[in-house]
């Protein structure tokens, strides 16, 4: 098929300068602001490190230990800074090391554009030494991608990846490189891409709905929002919480939406999901307006459909087309960026406070916390708890720091409990539920954010499936700080065996490693807290620590994190225990 | 891109009954035409997720009395029966079929129309043994008007 042509301006009028295609890469990552990247050489991608090897001054190359490293990293930088996340590989493996990353990028809407060598032209299809069909393997997971064999075209192809990656509902976007395209010549000329014919990023929201979603809120008795990543991703944070403000609306989170709305804000009324908070999940079979903002109404949000918030008018806000209609039907859309909608809504929003429906709110939440929270997080029981470390973590960093979870019960526990103050300071591997996330995410998330506190905290599982990285932070001498809460098993997995498997807990025991001499053997300072008494002297220590810290914590070894929806079951079936 | 279009069928197991892709009316504008037997709700979700990718224009979709459309299909008989077999003259007669070529081994029958009378023909020259047939993907053309034209231009002056 034929490509399209991106729609391009000249920026400036300059003489074209011929130059090799990987030098011409390089041009296209400085143009686009790029100053930090992460990968891994190879054979086919070797032309763009020589280059990479000149440029070191402008663009710094972090070298990951692996290439799914260097792409969650590019997640974490991209999922802080709001920019684009730049990834490099070379051709076979290690491109086909990526595509889990890329896959996360894509179901977490990220702007991340992957870079990957390939054979050289004429070896196409020879099933050369590392040719892998990565344009293929790739197409169902990516935004978009497209395999560049010509030199002459990576200034378009480039801006056109940028573009596409970053507009609209941000994702992954893959661009492979023949060889030969890199060493060949071109006439290098770079303009920003503006437009692709038949792409429409940013739908125009129509005055109709904007009306109609306005006077269900104001008609409403009881409203509730659902917000998700879609406000941290159109920058909808003030808009979002001028809503609740002015209609006195109770508002929860998706997991991708944490930290859009400060923690501590008295309308934020906590999770939805499998594992969310008692109100938020019980009561929207209970609010007669339910208003979902940038979220796509995911089955472990929702749980069961055909008994999720059957009582209550739907309203969408939502920037994909894709997404209207998709699980839930809704009975009012408003296609566009969460912001623009929210800004031409709230002039159209009357005053309201919904006191009582508020106490609604407050009575469950009395009750999950004398159920769960009070157990959790200020624990009588001799063993540690997941939730008592983050509640020391959020003190010791009065809740300013960006906390980077893994997947699994320290992610659901770490999401209940976290505080947050400013937003996209959560970050955690939601729709793909990427095991080896946190590690290489929390790099990135502390380069896209060097003055802030960045704490990695990851289970004795994730940990090790991309424990590599600990070289990678040793190398950069990347402050993060890296808590494993130990519990010797996979734990979430191990609570399905337990709640319906009859305990019969197959592979989810885990004997591990000493992780103190592990961090220690990477040069990493570490330690390790076995009982309560030493919990908050060593949090302590690792925040105010300028460098690397590693820290164990052995847990419980059989706790279970409650509330649950068990998979497939209603919302109004959340069970605290 | 068909890779793109065919795997949003593939991941939801909905099996495509025929898929052509061709140049259209438009230089530089290739046209899908699928067809599937799906609710309208899936067809909609469908449509959504196809018209998402970055490359596609606009993703239509219509029901069969929506579209004008026709199938092509090739079959190779062997020569003796031609003059052998009277009912095969019949045949070619009464299902307006063209005869492409014949040599001294076999002969080869085009027919264009709907799936139907493609199927009837193919049951009624069955009998006599086919020595190879195939048919085409459903092409079609909608009777309501496609914007693609004005899509187009439209995207130009954004």
């Amino acid at each position: 098929m034929e490509t399209l042509k991106a729609k391009n301006i000249k920026v400036k009028n300059q003489t074209p300068l011929k130059i090799s295609g990987a030098e011409a890469l390089i041009h296209c990552l400085l143009a686009e602001g790029v100053d930090l990247i992460y990968g891994y050489p190879g054979g086919a991608i070797m032309p763009v490190y020589d280059e990479l090897y000149k440029f070191q001054d402008r663009l710094t190359h972090v070298l990951t230990r692996h290439e799914q490293g260097a792409v969650h990293a590019a997640q974490g930088y991209a999922r802080v800074s709001g920019r684009v996340g730049v990834a490099v590989a070379t051709s076979g493996p290690g491109a086909t090391n990526l595509v889990t990353g890329i896959a996360d990028a894509q179901i977490d809407s990220t702007p991340v554009v992957c870079i990957t060598g390939q054979v050289t032209r004429h070896l196409l299809g020879s099933d050369a030494f590392q040719e892998t069909d990565i344009i293929g393997i790739s197409t169902p997971v990516t935004k978009w991608n497209y395999q560049i064999t010509k030199a002459s075209e990576i200034p378009e192809i480039m801006a056109k990846a940028f573009y596409i990656a970053r507009s609209g509902r941000p994702g992954p976007v893959l661009i492979d490189i023949t060889k030969n395209a890199q060493f060949d010549e071109l006439e290098f000329e770079y303009a920003p891409c503006i437009a692709v014919r038949s792409y429409e990023p940013y739908p125009q929201p129509d005055p109709k709905a904007i009306e109609a979603a306005a006077a269900l809120i104001n008609e409403a008795k009881r409203p509730y929002i659902v917000f998700g990543q879609g406000v941290i991703l159109g920058q909808a944070e003030t808009q979002l919480k001028k809503l609740v403000e002015k209609a006195g609306i109770p508002a929860a989170w998706t997991i991708l939406g944490l930290s859009a709305l400060e923690s501590d804000h008295p309308m934020n009324v906590g999770m939805v999901g499998m594992h969310g908070n008692y109100g938020p999940n019980l009561l929207t079979n209970t609010c007669d307006v339910l208003i979902a903002i940038g979220m796509r109404f995911d089955d472990r949000v929702t749980g069961d459909l055909n008994t999720y918030a059957k009582q209550a008018k739907i309203i969408h806000f939502e920037i994909d087309p894709a997404e209207i209609n998709k699980n839930v039907k809704v009975d009012v859309a408003v296609l566009g960026n969460a912001r623009e909608s929210l800004e031409l809504l709230l002039p159209k929003i009357r005053k309201n406070r919904h006191e009582a429906w508020h106490e609604e709110f407050r009575e469950k939440y009395r009750e999950e916390f004398e159920t769960v929270i009070r157990n959790d997080i200020h624990p009588t029981k001799e063993g540690l708890t997941m939730g008592e470390v983050v509640e020391v973590i959020n003190q010791a960093t009065q809740s300013r720091a960006v906390l980077v979870t893994d997947v699994g019960q320290h992610q659901m526990i770490t999401c209940r409990y976290a505080r947050f103050s400013q937003t996209k300071s959560n970050i955690t591997s939601g729709g793909l539920g990427t095991m080896g996330f946190a590690l290489p995410a929390a790099i990135g998330a502390k380069m896209a954010a060097a003055d802030r506190e960045v704490v990695a905290i990851i289970g004795d599982g994730g940990y090790q499936m991309n424990i590599q990285e600990l070289a990678t932070i040793f190398q950069n001498q990347t402050a993060i700080k890296i808590v494993v809460l130990n519990n010797d098993h996979l734990g979430m997995v191990r609570q399905w065996q337990e709640l319906f498997f009859e305990k019969r807990y197959a592979s989810t025991v885990m004997t591990n490693p000493d992780f103190v001499k592990i961090a220690e053997g990477y040069h990493i300072r570490a330690s390790r807290v076995v009982k309560r008494e030493e919990l908050k002297a060593r949090v302590e220590e690792m925040i105010q620590s300028g460098e690397p810290y590693f820290l164990e914590v052995k847990v419980e070894k059989e706790d279970n994190v409650f509330p649950m929806i068990p998979s497939g079951a209603s919302v109004s079936d959340i069970r605290l225990k | 891109m068909l890779n793109r279009i065919s795997g949003i069928f593939l991941k939801r197991h909905i099996n495509i009954e025929s898929l052509n892709v061709s140049k259209s009316e438009i230089e530089g504008v290739s046209k899908f035409t699928v067809v599937v037997f799906i609710t309208e709700d899936w067809t909609r979700r469908i449509v959504a997720q196809i018209e998402k990718q970055i490359e596609v224009i606009k993703a239509f979709y219509h029901t069969d009395d929506e579209t004008i459309y026709q199938e092509s299909a090739l079959f190779k008989i062997a020569s003796h029966l031609l003059f052998d077999e009277r009912r095969i003259q019949n045949i070619i007669k009464d299902s307006h079929a063209q005869i492409v070529t014949v040599s001294r081994d076999f002969f080869v029958l085009a027919k264009t129309g709907r799936r139907e009378e493609i199927d009837e023909m193919y049951h009624r020259l069955e009998p006599f043994g086919i020595m190879q047939f195939v048919r085409s993907g459903r092409i079609a053309v909608s009777k309501a008007e496609m914007r693609i034209s004005a899509l187009l231009k439209e995207f130009e002056h954004k």
